[in-house]
């Protein structure tokens, strides 16, 4: 019954909290109205959505996010650095990275938080050898940041959705 | 606004601000395409967020209420800044895919 009303808890949940945020305001038309379309979107949009990934640990989540929040300041400032400065001297490099996870929407996840960072932009994320194509601005150790990749945000992505 | 949070709200644009100059510098400074994708992603994340926090904070504190709606541009910003550099990425991939066979 449950799973039949709700067939996607959580993007009800994001749409619903997506609605009261943008309305601005707790007023109860708007709350009513949010709770409708987080009702009926998942409805309409499941039939051409992929089976939806199960958060296994939502504790991990807030703690990963300050991670990246985090990871995003050093980086930004570390880019910002190599920007103002002499341009001849910068790494430019393509990266292959070797996933172990095994699921499209876990490594769509993990490319957007690589692009995020600046300094890394993920190009392709190739599903039969599995493998993730980064471009690096300044990357004079390649291996170093395929590490990172994996260390920082890889290795937590797969304890969060258990893939 | 008591003088402590107008100070907090303008440290916060001009970081954003700074930011997002340091971005366009970056479009124009670096040599090629892929690097160059590198300067706008940095823009998007440090300076709009930045920027964003700073409305948040200066319309909760004008206004009744708090004011929230930032957040949603800040989320939307983050999903779509990785899409579209990804999209212009590959374009570029295929692109010099071609070049090279001609």
């Amino acid at each position: 019954m449950m799973r039949r009303l709700l067939p996607r808890p959580a993007l009800s949940l994001t749409l619903f909290l997506l609605w009261a945020v943008l309305g601005n305001a707790a007023s109860a038309g708007t709350l009513l109205l949010g709770l409708l379309l987080a009702l009926l979107l998942p409805h309409v949009v499941s039939p051409f959505w992929p089976d939806a990934l199960r958060i296994r640990h939502p504790g991990l989540v807030l703690r990963f996010g300050a991670r990246i929040a985090w990871d995003m300041l050093l980086a930004n400032l570390a880019v910002a650095r190599r920007v103002v400065g002499p341009v001849k001297a910068l790494h430019p490099a393509f990266v292959e990275v070797q996933l172990d996870l095994r699921d499209p929407f876990a490594a769509t996840v993990l490319g957007s938080i690589v692009s995020l960072t600046p300094g890394t932009v993920s190009i392709d994320v190739d599903r039969e050898r599995w493998v993730l194509q980064v471009h690096a601005l300044d990357a004079p150790d390649p291996e170093a940041l395929v590490r990172q990749i994996k260390q920082h945000y890889e290795q937590p992505i797969r304890e969060i959705f258990a893939c | 606004m008591n003088p402590t949070l107008e100070s907090l709200v303008a440290c916060m644009i001009l970081l954003g601000a700074l930011f997002a100059l340091l971005g366009s510098i970056g479009l124009a400074r670096l040599p090629d395409f892929f690097t160059r994708l590198h300067g706008p992603t940095k823009a998007t994340t440090l300076g709009v967020g930045a920027m964003v926090l700073a409305s948040a904070v200066y319309f909760t504190a004008t206004r009744d209420g708090i004011s929230l709606h930032e957040i949603a541009v800040m989320v939307f910003l983050f999903i779509t800044a990785p899409v579209s550099a990804h999209l212009l990425a590959k374009a570029a991939l295929h692109r010099g895919k071609e070049d090279a066979d001609q």
